[in-house]
């Protein structure tokens, strides 16, 4: 700490700490407000019995842990919402991720390569950027006109001879999951993309020379040098993309009028949070859901961290 | 390397060339189809789109404007000026604040700086969403409901946009610049103000449309605390959309709101993309 002192070359005698703490005042205060505060009375309402029924409200009572074990205690049915609705999510996530960030890793890879030199670079990323800038909700209402039985694309199928009868893709569980997964991977691989290809211009040009003049072929370069050396910028993709994943509400809310049809097979965790805090304004089993959902995301984080910092250990290399 | 090898090669490069423009095409497409299919659709009258679909441009798209702009349930110029207010004002605060709660840090030496910056890393990666329940609470307690404020301060605290500043600040400031100012008598504040700020500029721009299109697009929070009809922001009404009666709704109007709500965005990205996209990596990627 010290020596850093002497080398940034601070004048002796007057200290400037002060300006350093009112500089970041707001910052503080602003935290500790509207997201500090408001995270500990999440956390404390998932303790308690907290709702309304009609007109009547109820509580808030202590009751423990009551509201974690009737999040995981199954229904009729058998089935627990909540390990249900992760798993939308998880799967959700896996649908659209993986070609997000294979599809970003080639792009990455041609729009980089000094062989391919491809034309009109600037062209793509700029369409292929463009969805993750629109709005979420319109992304997802406009493909909701599109695919539903009297959109244009029931229309060109009928009209083609495909099929007789229009289909409703929004009551198919299979055809939901895909069009989120869709939105979700137009949405988001052209930000993937760019964001690999400056991990790629970033890795020292010499070190590809080299590899090339060992005779090392384009596969192998890409698995030799490209990957461990983007390893730091893939855990940073990956685990933003993840945590990304987990917020998941905007499109299939909109897409499904939040009812995650068919059967609840496209709710997601936060889907599921929002029925409690916008329709039953369940403050205890909303409380809980949370809880829930930030202990998944810090978990998550540090696993998806740590396998991948193992998987490619570099010489302090860091994103 | 003899000279059939190397006409093999060149040959091998032009089919790669090939196969790769085709993919970017076919993406390139992907990304535009539904786009396309909008504005198209924006033009036709509702009887037009209940026909057969084509991709030939109708005739009603002022008709469908006017529809829209005044209709009677959903208040589309409202919905517009009040996400212009609130983005407009969440884009401004977080900006400046970040660059400000990024320059304490980086110029500053004091007791708890290394905590500090290890604890705003840490809550980085907390989905906003977790603590949605608190906030509602207090925001109801204390009568804030359908009230801009909740919306526009959080921006304060905004712990991407700070990292982002802070890697800015990292590679363009100078500490003897910072030196010189105090020399000349120049207040702390007064040097983040009037010599650092305009420093920072191109990082300040790019936060500022960043900051502004990801509180235009905010649906979730919003949703929670806004519910009277004129103070409703665009991905609300956007929203409402969706559980209307479709057999009674003019569907050329509703292309015409999904437009509305997208358009401001894709004006600016127009205009700033080449800016736009280098500022997406600009901060996170940095050796």
């Amino acid at each position: 700490m010290k020596e850093k002192n002497r080398q940034s070359g601070r004048k002796k005698g007057i200290s400037y700490a002060k300006y350093g703490y009112l500089f970041i005042l707001p910052f503080f205060a602003a935290y500790i407000i509207f997201t500090l505060a408001p995270q500990i009375l999440t956390f404390y309402n998932a303790f308690f019995e907290n709702y309304r029924d009609g007109l009547t409200q109820i509580g808030p009572n202590f009751v423990g842990l009551d509201n974690f074990v009737t999040l995981f205690t199954p229904d009729a049915g058998g089935v627990i919402d909540m390990l249900k609705y992760f798993g939308n999510t998880i799967l959700l996530w896996i649908m659209g991720a993986v070609p997000q960030i294979l599809i970003a890793l080639m792009l990455a890879v041609f729009f980089t390569s000094y062989r391919l030199k491809i034309k009109g670079q600037q062209f793509f990323k700029t369409v292929i950027y463009m969805p993750n800038l629109i709005m979420a909700a319109a992304f997802s209402m406009l493909f909701f006109t599109l695919f539903s039985p009297v959109g244009p694309v029931n229309q060109a199928l009928i009209s083609s001879g495909v099929i007789e009868q229009s289909i409703d893709f929004l009551n198919i569980k299979i055809s939901v999951r895909l069009l989120i997964a869709l939105m979700n991977f137009l949405m988001w691989f052209g930000n993937t993309t760019i964001l690999l290809m400056a991990g790629i211009q970033g890795i020292d040009q010499s070190l590809f020379e080299a590899a090339e003049l060992d005779g090392a072929g384009s596969w192998q370069v890409f698995r030799k040098v490209t990957m461990p050396l983007l390893s730091p910028i893939m855990i940073y993709t990956i685990i933003t993309a993840l945590i990304g994943g987990l917020q998941m509400f905007d499109v299939p809310q909109v897409l499904t009028k939040g009812l995650g049809m068919p059967d609840n097979t496209s709710t997601t965790m936060v889907m599921y949070l929002n029925r409690y805090l916008q329709t039953s304004k369940n403050y205890g089993m909303a409380g809980a859901i949370s809880v829930v959902l930030f202990i998944i995301s810090a978990v998550l984080s540090i696993i998806v961290y740590r396998t991948l910092t193992k998987q490619y250990r570099m010489k302090g290399g860091r994103a | 390397m003899s000279t059939s090898e190397s006409t093999k090669g060149r040959v091998q490069l032009t089919v790669l060339r090939i196969i790769v423009y085709a993919i970017l095409i076919f993406l390139a497409v992907l990304c535009l189809f539904s786009f396309y299919m909008l504005v198209i659709n924006s033009t036709k009258s509702n009887a037009q789109l209940q026909d057969t679909f084509n991709f030939i441009p109708g005739s009603h798209f002022i008709d469908n404007l006017a529809n829209a702009w005044t209709d009677a349930s959903i208040n589309i110029p409202r919905g517009l000026l009040n996400s212009f207010i609130v983005a407009g004002l969440t884009a401004v605060l977080t900006t400046y604040f970040s660059a400000l709660t990024a320059y304490g840090i980086h110029v500053y030496n004091f007791k708890f700086k290394n905590a500090v910056f290890v604890f705003i890393m840490a809550v980085m990666m907390i989905p906003p969403q977790v603590s949605a329940v608190g906030f509602v609470q207090m925001m109801n307690n204390l009568h804030l409901t359908n009230n801009y404020l909740p919306l526009i301060l959080p921006g304060i605290a905004a712990p991407i946009v700070f990292f982002y500043m802070k890697q800015y600040l990292e590679s363009v400031l100078p500490m003897e610049m910072i030196e010189a100012a105090r020399m000349d008598g120049s207040g702390e504040f007064r040097t983040f103000n009037r010599i650092v700020l305009p420093i920072m500029k191109p990082a300040l721009a790019v936060q500022l449309i960043f900051s502004f299109v990801q509180s235009w697009n905010n649906y979730f929070i919003p949703a929670l605390l806004l519910d009277k009809a004129e103070m409703k922001t665009v991905p609300i009404m956007i929203a409402q959309l969706r559980s209307a009666d479709y057999s009674k709704f003019d569907m050329g109007k509703v292309y015409m709101f999904i437009l509305l709500a997208i358009l401001p965005v894709i004006v600016v990205y127009i205009i700033l993309s080449k800016s736009i996209i280098k500022g997406v990596t600009a901060g996170s990627v940095k050796g």
